[in-house]
């Protein structure tokens, strides 16, 4: 039987059991005065560990079956005629693999041909075997479960257990996810590293990966220009922009905007943080970098490049605004209305009470939102690999072209390079510092608001 | 109007005077035609049941309620026979003429000495660091709180215990020199002892400023205060002098009020 076939079937006795045992508890607790499980309970309970040991066996028996069905036809006479291991057999048995499943209708080697019916027999005798299997798990979980059905077994505490397993499970996943990717960030690192010295990686000041030198990798695979060019746009650029422009719009959408403006200024702004960054990113490159090259001009700066890092930046702080705005917003919404009152009965201006009483007491709030901000800057990538450059110059001035951590990552990895050069890691490298330098922020944004918090509670 | 015998014949004028006061916040009367004298050097009590509208007469008397944007206000209310509702009023200038204290202490999140010190700098009272020294350490002795925290002028504000902080507070309101000053239920969050302390204050502060404050408790009107007014459903139903209303109610609201008949 096919996969999803078995499923259907799985799903279908699951029912079934549900059915019968809720049918049975109905019938027992007509009689029974007082039961500590509603009828619902026993079908589920039932019905639960009909489903649920199939379901395991096949997703453990779908990560071995390719291997035991390979096994099959290595072990046919045909097989023999195989190239030893390499390249060229791993060919053959993948077309006589899609020959048997019936997904291709000719081959480039015979020999995948003559294979194809083993393969497609092997196929069927194993998806048999678990079929049996996982039917037989069915019936017996199911019996199992419906001999329990009795007056007194307490199947609402057995299910409200299951469920929440469920939950525990799917927070778990996001977790497990995230070690996952830190676990193959640090493996392709510790590869990049065992080529490139830490130290020329991250004090190096030249970068340019298209010419790595066999000898001295590490020369051209100096990160500096690219750290630099990523604080430069994120966090000294873009937070010109964004934590002004943020904190104003806060303070006018809690100060000052009667409750009707802040009703549609607020989702509006809020709608500036639902824009796709890829749209941002074409508006960097051709509206504000050409506007901001010519302005280099004006200056009297000639060479002003047209991805400059302060049309990167511009673009970034205003994505960012939006972010900032509503966490100074939330802070200065947690002080509480009585200080602002205490400082008005003085004979406080209302700007006095926000400069010298509201703005002081929701500071942390405010420095842990633009720390987080800062974070989601230079984590950003759709902009800079749209408007920044991709040359790497350790520059301040704001009209040369700058490059971040970000565009060159995608830059290292759309090339052709084989994925065990020190060129394709170094993108890891970079992922791996571009996620510690993120994650530190994020730990003492949170940290800072979490204090901050817990003086007002 | 509601006629009031004068406590004495060689009374000054009032210091400030409201005439047909009303508030409404929306469609809502909160206050209606309320008139009242607050007078130089004396205490006036605010009672009546909750809701009674006696925290909003209370506000207009500084303009506090023009920062509810709801609210609007009618009648005639006078500092030193000027309108403050004129339009030339400088509501800043009002609000350091006449302070408040309010229900809960709402001590700054700076230390003891900034938030003395907030007043006296926005209005540019003291000139010089020594000046404001002074002002500092006068206003926290006034407020009786001088010798408590003169060792931790730098400690912040907020952890004081709550007495401290509503004596703070009130430290605060005289540090910008005020000629009146208005409470807002200041023991309410307090505990008795604490509230003793604030009863004490206010004996003492009574010589040098007209004082209006607002108190859900009888016996504490009937300790501070020489004038007090009742209120009940926003109007003002009696008003007199203290003893007159604690012993001889001339309304009958009033006696049941007095009398924890209702409230």
């Amino acid at each position: 039987m096919k996969p999803l076939a078995l499923l259907f079937v799985v799903a279908g006795l699951a029912l079934i059991g549900w059915l019968t045992a809720r049918a049975r508890a109905n019938h027992f607790l007509r009689t029974a005065t007082r039961s500590s499980s509603l009828p619902g309970h026993h079908g589920w309970y039932v019905a639960l560990w009909t489903l649920i040991p199939p379901l395991i066996f096949l997703a453990l028996w779908s990560t071995v079956a390719p291997a035991l069905v390979t096994d099959a036809v290595l072990a046919t006479p045909a097989a023999a005629a195989l190239p030893p291991q390499g390249f060229a057999r791993a060919t053959i048995l993948s077309e006589a693999r899609a020959l048997g499943a019936g997904r291709a209708y000719g081959a480039f080697h015979a020999l995948a041909e003559t294979l194809a019916p083993a393969y497609a027999a092997a196929q069927t005798r194993f998806d048999w075997i678990a079929t049996a299997l996982a039917l037989a798990l069915a019936f017996a979980g199911g019996a199992f479960a419906f001999v329990r059905v009795r007056p007194g077994f307490a199947a609402r505490t057995r299910v409200e257990r299951i469920v929440m397993g469920a939950l525990l499970a799917a927070s778990l996943i996001a977790i497990l996810t995230t070690i996952g990717i830190v676990a193959s960030l640090l493996y392709e690192s510790a590869r990049f590293f065992a080529i490139v010295p830490l130290t020329d990686f991250l004090f190096g000041t030249h970068w340019s990966p298209q010419v790595v030198d066999p000898r001295d990798p590490g020369a051209s695979l100096g990160a500096l220009p690219l750290f630099w060019g990523t604080f430069f746009i994120g966090a000294v650029i873009a937070m010109a922009v964004a934590i002004p422009f943020g904190l104003m719009s806060a303070i006018y959408l809690t100060q000052y905007a009667r409750p009707a403006t802040r009703r549609w200024i607020k989702p509006m702004l809020e709608m500036l943080a639902g824009v796709p960054t890829v749209v941002y990113g074409y508006f960097a490159a051709l509206t504000v970098a050409p506007a901001v090259r010519s302005l280099g001009v004006t200056l009297g700066i000639p060479w002003a490049s047209s991805e400059s890092a302060l049309a990167a930046g511009l673009v970034m702080g205003v994505m960012i605004i939006p972010f900032v705005s509503s966490m100074a917003d939330d802070s200065l919404a947690a002080v509480p209305g009585t200080m602002r009152d205490g400082s008005l009965a003085l004979g406080a201006t209302v700007s006095e009470t926000i400069r010298k009483v509201l703005l002081p007491a929701a500071l942390p709030g405010v420095v842990g939102g633009i720390l987080l901000a800062i974070s989601r800057a230079i984590g950003e990538t759709m902009i800079v690999v749209m408007a920044a450059s991709g040359v790497a110059t350790l520059t301040a001035n704001p009209f040369a072209s700058a490059t971040t951590v970000t565009r060159q990552i995608v830059d290292l990895l759309t090339g052709e390079a084989a994925f065990d050069s020190a060129k394709t890691l170094a993108a890891f490298a970079l992922g791996l510092t571009l996620f510690v330098v993120t994650l530190l922020l994020n730990i003492v944004a949170l940290s800072v608001v979490k204090t901050y918090r817990e003086a007002y509670e | 109007m509601i006629a009031s015998p004068s406590p004495t014949a060689t009374m000054p004028p009032p210091k400030m005077t409201a005439r047909d006061v009303c508030v409404a916040y929306g469609d809502k009367t909160a206050i209606d035609h309320v008139s009242i004298d607050i007078e130089q050097d004396r205490v006036i009590a605010f009672i009546g049941p909750s809701g009674c509208g006696k925290s909003t007469f209370l506000r207009t008397l500084n303009r506090m309620n023009d920062t509810i944007a709801s609210a609007r206000v009618a009648g005639d209310i006078r500092l030193d026979g000027q309108d403050i509702y004129a339009p030339e009023m400088d509501v800043v200038q009002l609000r350091a003429r006449v302070g408040m204290v309010f229900q809960k202490p709402n001590p700054f999140p700076k230390s003891i000495y900034e938030n003395v010190a907030y007043g006296p700098r926005i209005h540019g009272l003291a000139r010089g660091k020594a000046e404001l020294e002074a002002t500092v350490e006068r206003s926290l002795t006034r407020a009786g709180l001088w010798n408590e925290v003169k060792d931790r002028l730098s400690d912040s504000g907020t952890a004081l215990s709550g007495g401290q902080q509503q004596r703070l507070c009130i430290a605060r309101a005289i540090a910008v020199d005020p000629e009146v000053i208005l409470m807002d239920e200041p023991c309410s969050a307090l505990d008795p002892i604490a509230t003793a302390k604030i009863e004490e204050l206010i004996h003492e502060l009574r010589g040098r400023y007209a004082i209006a404050i607002v108190t859900h408790n009888m016996q504490q009107a009937a300790r501070v205060s020489q004038r007090t007014a009742f209120f009940h459903l926003g109007t003002l139903v009696e008003y007199g002098a203290t003893s007159d209303i604690f012993t001889n109610p001339r309304q009958e609201r009033t006696k049941d009020y007095i009398t924890g008949r209702y409230g």
